[in-house]
């Protein structure tokens, strides 16, 4: 619409670059924590995730086979092999035999050792330990090397994650108690929602408008006020801390989006299917189960995916309603800042666990983007 | 029992025992109470016809009342109130707000609380505005828009996480691995720093955070309306020799300041409510206490209901405008 009337834009290229610009700076961050998920510790604290995709220079320090291993060839003890566990993991530029000098040598000289038994190092790894006697001591000797290691990746981390039963703080079951509070506080207040939704659009009764002004007064206010007088009353009516309590909250709180977002979809949907319906004699509760919930199909899936990403995203509510001292309730949230407290700085720790709890509603998002959209459109345009 | 089952076990009786207290409560009403036969149908009908709203309101309001209009007015009762040792309380009046306003960490908290709502729903808006304009006039617009919108996805604990690593700090011998660090000396940089414990400017580091997770929100509804503008009024414009950025600033700003509200309204009110950013990264040390977090510290550490009401009931004080100005909106709209 801007390039009518033959004035294109000579701008298109800055554009083009503003765009890029705001799209990598917004995506950045994330993919730093995603390339540090498959990283190891050593990797992570020695380099920056963007450098990950590239060879890195490490300084290294290594041994020679022990000494029970060297073989006599003519008047020489020898031992041989390869420095890395699996040859040709690294490539050496430099090595030295003793810590001050540690690029004493390129690959492939020979150094001489203090013992005077010389050492051959090629660029793979493969060395040759000569002496003129024989080589005695319980270890080998140690061979500082700096090599350049391939880029690499590891799943380790997720292993170690999701799938070790004795770690103790692993994800896997916070991950099911986080999906075990999601979707009941997800699917109730969808349903009781609806019902009152309903009513508040095709139903006329006296204080309707009064209502829906008090719904959208609620829309805003915070539920840190509840926090407190709900926690008591909870304690009270038994339920305590728990599951049923946090479902509880979670719909309580979700409501009046829900009634609201419903309400403004049903009441554009066309009168006439519904007095249609109750010419034909249809009763209200027949009207809604079978023409106005298909309908609203759109609008209850925009609600689902909001009340699914705040509930699974949520902190707060589970702090005060769910989790009690034994943590046997712990959801990802919680456990993730625990770990932000006790391993602040193993960051594939961090960051493999931060991207488990982040990656459900990554996928949810990606594949329901439109409804998402539409909801947040019906939700604040208004 | 396994919390699974109990969770798949709560589903069905939850949906079940609602789908079948409407199935039941509508059944009884029209059989039962007011049945559609008899001398007095015409009658029954309309009866049932009355009550029928209440039966489908009935849990909804429940849950609303029970959940957040209760709350309000017990929070405003235990601000007044002091916890007595041995269980009871006594009515105080004002002192847990004068405790309260005498402690600097409440201050610090109210001023960072000032800062993050100037700087916040500014910044999303401006990017947003920004995003939304320039994706909306090139091929690959909505992969971008996508992208931009991600960080909504990204719960706020995860978000802190993500940016920690952004901000992380390495002694100065060693590699950066924090992005900021690293082109902090690219630049120039003497030193690395430890971005989150500079007083005053750390509060914004966390602000990033948020403007970085709100900016696809502003984005998304600005485009929205950026594309309900009539386009006479832009073609008019080219035709009297506007340039693109008289266009977009005198054109189609002004055309969708109503919208551009919504969404500054809307992020003001997160805002208020921010928590997990603070609580995750620094819970407030090195200055960067905020509201919410401060409440929560009274709360459930100090375990100081009356001081811990008092700041809620300060949040609720802040929301109040808003509250009534949608409240107005939607009324007027409705008639």
């Amino acid at each position: 619409m801007d390039n009518i009337a033959g004035s294109k834009s000579n701008l298109t290229w800055a554009v083009h670059i503003s765009v890029a610009l705001l799209v990598a700076l917004w995506v950045f961050p994330t993919l730093g924590l995603l390339v540090s998920s498959f990283r190891t510790s050593d990797q992570i604290a020695t380099s920056g995730w963007w450098k990950a995709g590239f060879p890195s220079e490490q300084n290294l320090t290594l041994r020679t086979g022990d000494p029970d291993t060297q073989v006599q060839d003519g008047n020489v003890f020898v031992v041989e092999g390869n420095l890395f566990d699996e040859p040709g993991a690294a490539e050496i530029s430099v090595f030295g035999v003793t810590s001050q000098d540690i690029n004493a040598y390129n690959a492939g000289d020979t150094a001489e050792l203090r013992n005077g038994s010389k050492v051959t190092v090629q660029a793979n790894g493969d060395y040759r330990l000569e002496s003129a006697e024989e080589i005695t001591g319980s270890r080998g000797s140690r061979i500082f090397v700096t090599a350049q290691t391939p880029p690499e990746f590891t799943l380790r981390n997720y292993q170690n994650v999701l799938f070790d039963p004795s770690n103790r703080e692993g994800m896997a079951k916070a991950f099911f108690n986080t999906l075990t509070v999601t979707i009941p506080a997800t699917i109730i207040p969808i349903l009781v929602a609806a019902f009152a939704a309903y009513a508040l659009a095709w139903m006329d009764f006296p204080g309707r408008a009064l209502l829906i002004a008090v719904v959208v007064g609620l829309l805003v206010v915070p539920l840190q006020l509840a926090l407190i007088p709900l926690l008591k009353l909870h304690n009270e009516i038994g339920i305590g801390k728990g599951y049923l309590g946090a479902w509880l909250a979670h719909t309580g709180f979700g409501l009046p989006l829900a009634i609201y977002l419903l309400r403004n979809y049903m009441v554009g949907l066309p009168r006439d299917i519904i007095e249609n319906a109750k010419v034909d004699g249809a009763t209200d509760f027949q009207i809604f189960v079978k023409i106005i919930l298909p309908l609203s199909f759109p609008a209850l899936a925009s609600f689902a995916i909001f009340q699914f990403l705040w509930t699974w995203n949520d902190l707060l509510v589970a702090l005060v309603f769910l989790i009690d001292s034994t943590g046997e309730t712990t959801v990802m949230t919680k456990q993730i800042v625990e770990l932000l407290g006790t391993r602040g700085g193993n960051w594939e720790i961090l960051a493999t666990s931060a991207f488990v709890s982040i990656a459900v509603p990554l996928l949810v998002f990606f594949a329901m983007q439109k409804y998402l959209v539409r909801g947040l459109l019906a939700g604040s345009v208004k | 029992m396994h919390p699974a089952f109990q969770g798949l076990l709560t589903i069905i009786i939850g949906v079940g025992g609602c789908v079948s207290y409407y199935y039941f409560s509508n059944q009884f009403l029209d059989k039962v109470l007011f049945p559609a036969r008899g001398a007095n149908i015409g009658r029954n009908i309309n009866r049932a016809n009355m009550i029928r709203p209440w039966l489908f309101l009935f849990p909804a309001l429940l849950a609303l009342g029970l959940y957040l209009a209760y709350p309000v007015f017990e929070t405003l009762r235990l601000s007044l109130t002091e916890r007595m040792p041995g269980g009871g309380s006594q009515f105080v009046g004002l002192d847990n707000y004068t405790q309260m306003l005498g402690e600097p960490k409440f201050w610090e908290a109210l001023q960072n609380n000032f800062f993050w709502l100037l700087v916040v729903p500014a910044m999303s808006t401006a990017f947003g505005l920004l995003a939304a304009q320039l994706t909306d006039r090139i091929s690959w617009g909505n992969v971008a828009k996508s992208l931009i919108f991600m960080p909504m996805a990204i719960s706020f604990v995860g978000a802190a996480v993500i940016w920690k690593l952004v901000y992380d700090t390495r002694p100065i011998d060693q590699e950066q691995i924090g992005v900021l660090n690293a082109l902090y000396l690219w630049f120039g940089g003497t030193e690395p720093h430890t971005w989150l414990t500079i007083p005053f400017w750390n509060s914004f580091f966390l602000m990033a955070v948020l403007i970085w997770i709100q900016t696809g929100f502003a984005m998304v509804i600005l485009s929205a309306a950026l594309r309900g503008i009539p386009e006479e009024t832009v073609e008019a414009a080219i035709l009297d020799g506007a340039n693109p950025f008289q266009i977009f600033f005198k054109i189609k700003v002004p055309q969708i300041m109503g919208t551009i509200v919504v969404v500054w309204t809307t992020i003001t009110i997160v805002v208020l409510k921010v928590f997990d950013i603070v609580f995750a990264m620094t819970n407030g040390q090195w200055e960067t206490q905020v509201l919410a977090n401060y409440m929560y510290d009274k709360l459930f550490r100090a375990n100081d209901w009356g001081v811990g009401s008092a700041s809620a009931m300060v949040i609720m004080l802040l929301v109040t405008p808003i509250l009534v100005w949608n409240v107005y909106n939607a009324r007027k709209e409705m008639r």
